[in-house]
């Protein structure tokens, strides 16, 4: 069970990915293929919750029980080397989580179901192989796997817009992994002389060789050369500013289960990336790097805002809102190079945690705005001046919800203010440890970071007054609340936000060492 | 070896000799029905004989010819797909059943000609070979004679083809004048004692006009588009692969040995003391794919979209050529391995799409993903695969071509140039598979796949699966034959 059971974690989808083949066409049961879905990443969660009541924190990748190395093919040194440690376990479980939630959220899909659920599962697969993968060259094709999922997710059945943000997504993730891939094959070819004359692509082994890379190349140093690589590659999925255009459009037009996993899942992946490779690899760099790397988050964290401000379609909104909040783990992250060492421990226990909890928050917000789309098909905060039905151009979309659907209402408010990032909320804590972390490397950027708390409570206060508060706008009279089904998307997210808002003390747990040994690393080379 | 002691060696030529023959003779005395047993036997024996051929027989018709482990692996790959267009031909309903003897007659011709390529040494076999394979080919491109495109594209062909092998001519004369043999070994030894780099620098020009014309590289690419356009989709889809395979073949063969300081395959060579050739391919190969990339997004007939690809993929191994390491040429051979699978298994089913719904513009593929799913997902995996991304074994390929720079530590920038093409040519590849899964299409044909079409293409498409799962076998047998 210990060995296996992080490659079931991977191939577990697959499997049902496959299965759905045959069933499809010869059990004639409705929503079969729903149900298998369903049970596969049940089953998905329920390992991953197996492997969370087993894992201990205290140990590193090589010692773990879980840990696999396996040859794959010899003569590049490449191997099926998977492990999870601190840094992976959140991400896992959020993982898991989500893509159990997201089949519920997607149980209304009517148009070529087998086509769209056997898409999620790869998709999952290949999150889950991104997460765990301790080879770079497992890591980038689990990297490149998810691509092609996603692309047809967003393609078919997603919004008017569909084909070109599909498109837009593919062709910006695939620009910035292929400088990824670069920087693999170059990591593999510098850090030969110090292999004794092998290569090697295993991350763990790679902390030791890469930082020892001296060579030149075109009168830069190699390590720079690699590190602006991999955080090409990296930034656009997070996405950092200015390489963040391609993920309002794909939040908007994809389907809602499949926004939860973009802003959930997949934006994980960038700042997962910078920690898991960058980081460890290129610590000198990082140490050059770090004050640029703050900027940047000030940047996100006010331009995610401030565009969110200007948004009247809702989704939009939540989409800037994660620019916003990918800010805050970056400016966390940044703050590693901090004199103080508690400082440093903040940021980066901040960054990691806030990367878990936007997961969940995000996840929520897309969700319920994915309710209430389904019910009125359309989610204007306010109708836009050139809307085609000239009468309603510049009212308010909505208004009044409150009184029609307190419960949605209810789950919204909780959703928004996690957002906004109120106490008791897991939002808070994260952002309050990536600003004390912050704070403590980079004074005056950070005082203006802190700008985007303002930012983030006008705009969801804003929206949540415009759509729920006020009299009853006339034409949602016949709304219903949330139904069960929306509603067992919601409760368990919500669940955890509650939970990491007033006792965090479980997701520190788990990735404090880990961090901390992160933290040594990049220290070390100061 | 004597000349007759080099037959024994020269069997699997000598067979498609006499195949080729028999073919139309059989047509000319109303046989015609046993062609097709004819050509699938001489087939089968010549593969036997490839067999059983020595992998390293020497040089063979007094140093004419040279049979080695690299000959023997490329007449492998052109062995394959020529046998695959062979059997593809019959069911493609674009040639005339008039003219199916004549097609596979000069087929063989060419099938000829590209093994001589694969193991000429000297520069008139190296000529003779060329043209072997050009001629032929002319007439393919024409070989629907009442069609207009297909006319404009033999014309084209011949004049730009007789253009660059009389430039190629000139070059091979250069290289006898300046060094006074036509053995290219010979030549090795007498070249380096040239101090006039300018002399060989011309015939090296030359020379590689005639065979990147035959590649298509740029700027010698022009004929590619119309003649792959024009022509019936069976004749694109076998000069997109088996004489872009012999063409490699030759271009590695003379240049390794005749201007590098090594005189052999199986070392890593140094081009000549002040003969710089390696950056010229270089440039050449940036230039090429990012032309073959930048016009194959604009194009909406999918052959010649798939032509420009072609150009595009000939680019990347350009790349690795221009290492002019051991590595660089096990990268192209292992490349071109894949690439001829992937590459006819799309054309294949570019023709089968062809055969049923009468579709050559893109968007008349709309909703080819519904319309007929199983060859839609395996074209799907072969543009994957063209595009060079996981999961599928083109991508295995690329990383090995972008590999060969780092491994020589050279040509970094094209790895960057090469790494933008790679995003450009996805558009295009994924202009297909919009069409094919994002229209619908309320169009319903039958639809009618003979099943010999079927097991190829799922032949060929299954390997953009396995060899990327676990593609060490290929890669290791590949390098044995460097040992």
């Amino acid at each position: 069970m210990e060995k296996s059971i992080l490659s079931l974690l991977i191939f577990l989808p697959v499997l049902g990915a496959i299965i759905m083949l045959p069933v499809s066409k010869y059990i004639k049961i409705p929503n079969v293929i729903k149900y298998i879905a369903l049970g596969t990443t049940g089953l998905q969660l329920l390992l991953a919750g197996w492997l969370y009541m087993n894992f201990d924190a205290s140990l590193s990748v090589m010692e773990s029980p879980f840990t696999i190395q396996v040859e794959w093919i010899k003569h590049f040194n490449i191997e099926y080397f998977i492990g999870i440690d601190g840094l992976s376990i959140p991400m896992v479980l959020l993982t898991a989580l989500l893509s159990f939630v997201c089949i519920l959220a997607s149980w209304n899909i009517d148009k070529k179901i087998l086509g769209y659920f056997s898409l999620f599962l790869l998709l999952d697969a290949g999150m889950m192989g991104v997460f765990l993968s301790l080879d770079f060259f497992l890591f980038y094709i689990f990297w490149e796997v998810m691509l092609l999922p996603m692309y047809f997710l967003i393609g078919i059945w997603g919004g008017p817009q569909r084909h070109y943000a599909a498109i837009k997504f593919f062709l910006y993730t695939l620009f910035g992994s292929l400088f990824m891939l670069l920087a693999m094959i170059g990591l593999y070819y510098f850090t030969i002389p110090f292999n004794d004359g092998i290569g090697t692509f295993n991350l763990i082994k790679l902390i030791e060789l890469a930082p020892q890379i001296d060579a030149q190349l075109w009168g830069y140093n190699v390590q720079w050369l690699l590190w602006i690589s991999l955080f090409i590659g990296f930034a656009i999925k997070v996405p950092i500013f200015p390489f963040h255009t391609w993920l309002p459009l794909a939040h908007v037009e994809a389907p809602t289960a499949i926004s939860v996993i973009l802003a959930g899942v997949l934006l994980k992946m960038g700042t997962y990336g910078l920690l898991r490779i960058s980081y460890p690899l290129l610590p000198g760099e990082v140490v050059a790097f770090a004050y640029t790397l703050a900027i940047l988050g000030v940047i996100n964290i006010l331009w995610g805002a401030l565009n969110a401000i200007a948004q009247i379609d809702m989704k939009k909104m939540v989409a800037y809102s994660s620019v916003s909040h990918m800010g805050y783990v970056l400016l966390g992250m940044a703050a590693v190079v901090s004199p103080s060492a508690a400082g440093a421990e903040a940021g980066m226990n901040g960054a990691v945690m806030q990367m878990f909890n936007h997961g969940t928050i995000t996840a929520m917000l897309f969700l319920l705005v994915g309710v209430l789309y389904d019910q009125t098909h359309h989610r204007w905060i306010v109708y836009p001046e050139n809307h085609d039905n000239q009468d309603l151009a510049g009212k308010l979309g909505f208004g009044g919800l409150a009184s029609q659907m307190p419960i949605y209402s209810a789950c919204v408010a909780l959703a928004f203010f996690a957002g906004l990032g109120l106490p008791a909320l897991s939002g808070f804590i994260s952002e309050a440890l990536c600003f004390i972390g912050g704070f403590s490397a980079f004074k005056l950027l950070t005082v203006i970071g802190t700008l985007g708390i303002l930012l983030n409570a006008i705009y969801f206060l804003r929206a949540y007054q415009r759509v729920f508060l006020g009299p009853l706008n006339k034409a949602y009279e016949k709304l219903e609340d949330i139904n069960t089904r929306e509603l067992a998307t919601v409760v368990p997210i919500a669940f955890l936000v509650l939970l990491f808002g007033v006792y965090p003390k479980p997701l520190v747990d788990m990735v404090s060492s880990a961090i901390s040994s992160l933290i040594s690393i990049i220290q070390g080379a100061i | 070896m004597n000349n007759l002691s080099s037959i024994s060696y020269f069997l699997p030529e000598f067979l498609i000799i006499i195949t080729s023959l028999f073919v139309i003779v059989f047509d000319l005395v109303s046989l015609k029905k046993s062609n097709d047993i004819l050509i699938g036997l001489g087939l089968a024996c010549i593969a036997f004989l490839l067999y059983q051929l020595p992998k390293n027989g020497g040089e063979i018709f007094h140093g004419m010819l040279i049979n080695d482990s690299f000959s023997y692996y490329f007449k492998w790959l052109i062995l394959i797909s020529t046998t695959s267009i062979i059997i593809v031909s019959k069911y493609s309903k674009e040639l005339d059943l008039e003219y199916k003897t004549e097609f596979n007659a000069l087929i063989l011709f060419v099938l000829l000609g590209m093994f001589l390529m694969t193991n000429s040494i000297d520069l008139l076999m190296i000529y003779l070979s060329i043209e072997l394979v050009s001629i032929p080919s002319y007439i393919l491109a024409g070989i629907l004679k009442n069609d207009k495109k297909s006319n404009e594209a033999s014309l084209k062909y011949v004049i730009f083809g007789s253009f660059a092998s009389g430039l190629m001519l000139f070059g091979l004369s250069w290289l006898y004048g300046i060094s006074g043999s036509t053995n290219i070994y010979d030549i090795y030894q007498s070249i380096a004692m040239i101090d006039n780099p300018y002399m060989i620098y011309m015939s090296l020009m030359l020379i590689l006009i005639g065979f990147g014309y035959k590649i298509s590289m740029a700027p010698l690419h022009y004929w590619t588009p119309d003649v792959y356009e024009g022509s019936p989709t069976i004749v694109t889809a076998f000069f997109s692969v088996a004489p872009k395979v012999a063409g490699f073949a030759i271009l590695i063969r003379t240049f390794f040995i005749v201007f590098t300081g090594s005189n052999s395959l199986v070392v890593d060579a140094i081009p000549l003391d002040g003969i710089n050739w390696t950056l010229i391919i270089a440039v050449l190969s940036a230039v090429t794919m990012s032309i073959g990339n930048l016009l194959a997004l604009k194009q909406d007939n999918v052959k010649r979209m798939l032509a420009y690809s072609t150009i595009s993929h000939v680019g990347f191994m350009l790349m690795a050529f221009s290492t002019a390491s051991i590595d660089g040429i096990i990268g192209i051979m292992f490349y071109l391995t894949l690439y001829m699978f992937m590459n006819l298994s799309a054309f294949f089913i570019v023709i089968h799409v062809e055969n049923n719904f009468n579709a050559e513009n893109i968007d008349q593929w709309g909703g080819m993903g519904y319309k007929s799913p199983v060859l839609a997902i395996f074209m799907l995996l072969s543009l994957v695969s063209l595009a060079g991304l996981p999961p599928t074994s083109g991508f295995v390929g690329k990383v090995y071509l972008f590999r060969t720079l780092f491994a020589t530590e050279q040509f970094y920038w094209l790895g960057i140039i090469a790494i933008l093409n790679s995003v450009i040519s996805l558009y295009y590849y994924f202009k297909i598979v919009k069409s094919m899964y994002f229209d619908e299409s309320d169009i319903k044909e039958e639809e009618n796949t003979p099943l010999p079409l079927y097991l190829i293409i799922i032949l060929f498409s299954s390997q953009n699966i396995l060899f990327y799962m676990y593609w060490s076998p290929l890669y290791n047998y590949i390098t044995s034959l460097f040992r």
